[in-house]
């Protein structure tokens, strides 16, 4: 009888494996269907961090800005991350353009061409109060970025709250949203 | 055998790592080689966020270009091999090592291979002992004479 229950072990010990990885690789899935998983989300260590030192210039139809500006804010920022030549970036637009209503934007343009800027907000609205432009990228590596468009939330003082790797959808924004109240 | 010898040889072949470099142009080596090793060494550390398994010295992505041009003015500005990856990890968590550092998260990770084959071990001492309890019985002088008998058919 013991040899038995000991070979039945055995036995389902390799069905017990396939069945916990089943399991696993079902949760993670369903994660990805339901959004609260990505696998290429990035999460860098800048939550509760200040923000760089950093000055960008100025992007037409607005005025660039710095550190020491965004530190001297009163109310919260969103830094937004964008280039027309990024189709997520058109496609976050709306979203942007809804957010602003409710807390100011800041767009930094990364390596794009100031005319092109401008064009792509003509055609597209502009939820932008601030505008700056990074045509070299340098200062988004030092904001940690890894694509565009990236969200930042800098509260006054110039500490990050958050931040989002992707384009902001309805979602994600009110998980922002949630934070500033 | 010598088919055996060839597929042999030809796994080897296959587990050679393989160069590929990601550099688009000389410009973006370093006039010293030996400071371009060191930034090829650190490069080869350093995932590549757009692509995630490849590292930056392979990557032909946008970003990775941009980290190979960081590593090396670094590399020129006098910081430490260990400097320039602590600045990496600063900005970018330890996500962009390659070779994930042991904390107290990555544990299991770095004691699986161990794990693994204790628990091999254990299996193994288990059966094995188990087998020892069977008994074996010697053939009788007929048997064997049966068995011999049998052979030669």
């Amino acid at each position: 009888m013991k040899q038995i229950t000991r070979r039945r072990l055995l036995w389902s010990l390799p069905f017990a494996t396939a069945a916990v990885a089943g399991g696993g690789f079902f949760s993670m899935l369903s994660g990805l269907r339901k959004g609260n998983f990505d696998p290429r989300e990035i999460n860098i260590p800048v939550i509760n961090k200040p923000i760089p030192s950093f000055s960008v210039a100025s992007q037409p139809p607005s005025t660039g800005f710095n550190q020491q500006e965004l530190q001297q804010q009163t109310k919260p920022i969103l830094i937004n991350f964008f280039a027309s030549w990024c189709i997520p970036c058109l496609r976050e637009m709306g979203v942007l353009q809804q957010l602003s209503s409710h807390i100011g934007i800041w767009g930094i343009a990364y390596k794009d061409k100031p005319d092109a800027v401008s064009g792509f907000l003509q055609r597209n609205g502009n939820p932008y109060q601030r505008i700056g432009q990074d045509p070299e990228g340098n200062i988004s590596i030092d904001w940690g970025l890894s694509g565009v468009p990236e969200s930042f939330l800098v509260m006054p003082g110039g500490i990050i709250k958050w931040h989002y790797p992707k384009p902001l959808t309805v979602t994600s924004t009110q998980t922002l949203l949630s934070l500033l109240q | 055998m010598r088919y055996l010898t060839i597929l042999f040889l030809f796994c080897i072949g296959l587990s050679t790592p393989h160069l590929s470099f990601g550099i688009d142009s000389p410009d973006e080596m370093l006039k010293n080689t030996q400071q371009e090793q060191r930034a090829q060494h650190l490069g080869s550390q350093l995932r590549c966020l757009v692509c995630q398994n490849e590292s930056i010295e392979d990557s032909s992505a946008d970003l990775a270009k941009d980290l190979r041009k960081v590593v090396r003015q670094r590399i020129v500005a006098g910081d430490t091999d260990s400097q320039v990856m602590q600045w990496m990890v600063d900005h970018y968590g330890n996500f962009i090592r390659l070779k994930p550092p042991f904390t107290f998260t990555t544990a299991l990770l770095w004691f699986m291979p161990i794990l693994a084959l204790g628990i091999g071990c254990m299996i193994a001492f288990v059966t094995l002992r188990k087998n020892k309890n069977t008994v074996t019985t010697e053939l009788s002088k007929e048997e064997r004479q049966r068995l011999a008998k049998l052979m030669k058919e």
